[in-house]
């Protein structure tokens, strides 16, 4: 509105001075609520002592060969499995044609510590926890909605997408790991 | 109606000094005493009312629960055994609480297939269905927070279940998930934010029922006639007749209410939720809340994980597009004699799919023998949940718009006065 209003000059209100001012506030306003956001936001993500508990260490040389122990890690079961020399014939001779998630048992081990399998012990459907027994692959079964994992912890039948996870871990001596 | 011109005069000075300043008996007046309400109103009617009551039960009871509970992973669970049994009639409290839930929900159910027999959702009154199916969403968000509260064993994990169908989004799912769990799993931060939002959510609820009442008296009620109120001769003063009507339905209510609470406190529970929570073991067979079930067998129909998560989903979002996929002109199913046993099947499918949720996907709905290998075969659950889950969809997306259109409608009375004076003559 540079046009003279009501036929008088209008000396005080200049346009550009006062556009300025309106986006300048807003834009101040748009930046105050981001500010104000992201720290409401990122107080919902893991606390720094949650975040603190990630990493355990475990010694594998207690599980005994044909069982399984439970540890919890991240506040999830870890499925520590020594298993069979049968079992481990079956999880490397399986077919990968016929599966959902393909992947050999040997990128699911360590090298030379074939008997040992650790997995995290959440379902990859919908998070809840596969039992030892019952499965059709010799496995675990899920008992929420029924998907089916073989010796190694692949998925073999059932609405679950992928495989038991296998967390990040490494062997620290013979029989000791530190997993996370 | 909001061209009904306020008949509210002010008596006392009180009165007419509050009058001037703030209108506020003058608005309760005009709402609640001289609205006009169609004459034909049922008793389907009177489920508003007893929804507010609901409402009113759950925040009342659920703010003397919060006095005594702890919202903490080692303790919730104790602190709940604590006020069964210490707390001086904490036993009442909290089963009238638990069981208030599911009644709420009933009553919601009974309330939305109300709405969608008698075409409550049609133009005007799109908005108020909308804030409507707003409502309901809210409805299950809190009721989700609030049986995780107790922290037993179908608590925790039926939060699990719920929180990673969000993990189930393509690439931002996994991060999503850990910001909502507060952690890598479900765990404290989880467990007490949960119960923040629980304690929130019920007045966010309030709120929008304030909007929801406000809509409706916009646009006025719908009656089961579905034709629109046209003179003085269509109505009656909501107080009495709507008021003492609702009431003689709240005093039914209560009765089923007390029923559940005093002699079958337990019976829609799960005795594993007297299972304190087990990060380490799931229960062998899983399921939610009644009320969730017909969407949990939806999920459960479809074998892909993201697509069943999305069918879920649909199903409740389908509900709030229903305004835009009937067709037909006639509002009310009393006219549409088609259109009506689709409805009845419908009402039967929601049903069956909440059965279907409760039962275990591989087990047989009835047995037609044994094949060779000796197995039983006939119709598995998982199959009538899939041919249930398509009719579902197909009911709103391909009927409702299809029938609209196909269907000769009865004729439909000139106005309520009219339909209500036929009714008596035949008697």
């Amino acid at each position: 509105m540079s046009e003279p209003v009501n036929g008088t000059v209008e000396g005080h209100d200049d346009p550009s001075r006062r556009d300025f001012i309106y986006i300048a506030a807003g834009a101040a306003a748009v930046g105050a609520v981001a500010a104000v956001a992201v720290p409401l936001i990122g107080q919902m993500n893991p606390a720094a002592d949650t975040l603190a508990l990630a990493s355990i260490e475990y010694d594998v040389g207690k599980v005994a060969e044909g069982q399984q122990v439970v540890v919890k890690w991240r506040g999830k079961p870890l499925f520590v499995r020594h298993r069979t020399a049968a079992e481990i014939q079956e999880a490397q001779g399986a077919d990968l044609g016929g599966m959902k998630d393909p992947q050999p048992d040997s990128d699911r081990v360590k090298a030379g510590k074939e008997q040992y399998l650790v997995l995290v012990g959440v379902c990859t459907h919908l998070g809840c926890v596969p039992n030892m027994g019952g499965s059709e692959f010799g496995g675990w079964f899920c008992p929420c909605h029924g998907s089916d994992y073989d010796t190694s912890g692949r998925i073999r039948k059932g609405p679950a997408p992928k495989n038991l996870e296998v967390p990040e871990y490494a062997f620290l001596s013979d029989t000791k790991i530190k997993v996370g | 109606m909001s061209d009904h011109p306020s008949t509210y005069t002010p008596k006392s000075g009180i009165e007419k000094w509050l009058d001037a300043r703030l209108p506020i008996l003058r608005l309760a007046y005009d709402s609640f005493v001289d609205y006009p309400t169609p004459k034909n109103l049922n008793y389907w009617w009177t489920f508003g009312g007893i929804l507010s009551l609901c409402l009113g039960i759950q925040i009342i009871s659920g703010i003397v629960l919060a006095m005594h509970y702890v919202p903490h992973i080692d303790h919730a669970f104790d602190s709940l055994e604590r006020i069964r049994r210490d707390v001086n009639g904490g036993w009442l409290i909290q089963f009238v609480h638990s069981n208030g839930a599911s009644m709420f929900f009933f009553a919601v159910y009974i309330h939305m297939f109300r709405g969608l027999y008698y075409g409550s959702y049609k133009a005007p009154r799109e908005v108020l269905w909308l804030l409507g199916c707003v409502i309901y969403f809210l409805m299950i968000a809190t009721a989700f927070m609030g049986y995780v509260l107790p922290w037993g064993q179908m608590s925790y994990y039926g939060a699990v279940v719920i929180t990673n169908l969000i993990g189930a989004i393509p690439l931002v799912g996994p991060s999503i998930l850990t910001w909502l769990q507060g952690g890598f799993s479900v765990d404290q931060a989880t467990l007490n934010r949960f119960f923040s939002l629980h304690y929130l959510l019920p007045f966010v609820i309030a709120g929008v029922v304030v909007l929801h009442v406000w809509a409706l008296h916009v646009v006025g009620q719908n009656n089961p006639t579905g034709v629109e109120i046209k003179s003085k001769e269509d109505t009656v003063p909501f107080t009495p007749y709507a008021t003492v009507k609702d009431a003689a339905a709240m005093i039914l209510f209560l009765m089923l209410f007390s029923v559940f609470v005093f002699f079958m406190p337990d019976a829609l529970g799960h005795a594993d939720n007297y299972v304190k929570a087990n990060p380490l073991q799931t229960p062998a067979h899983i399921v939610p809340e009644w009320y969730m079930l017909p969407f949990y067998a939806i999920l459960r129909a479809i074998p892909d994980k993201l697509i069943g998560v999305i069918a879920m989903f649909a199903a409740i979002a389908v509900i709030f597009a229903l305004p835009w996929l009937d067709t037909s002109k006639v509002k009310s199913m009393r006219y549409r004699p088609v259109m009506r046993w689709f409805f009845v099947l419908f009402v039967i499918t929601c049903c069956l799919l909440g059965w279907c949720g409760g039962q275990l996907p591989e087990d047989l709905v009835f047995s037609l023998g044994t094949d060779d290998h000796g197995n039983a075969i006939g119709l598995k659950v998982v199959l009538l949940s899939q041919i249930l889950t398509a009719y579902y969809f197909a009911f709103f997306l391909i009927i409702m718009p299809w029938i609209g259109l196909k269907e000769e409608p009865l004729p439909v009375p000139a106005s309520i006065s009219e339909a209500v004076l036929a009714n008596h003559a035949k008697h």
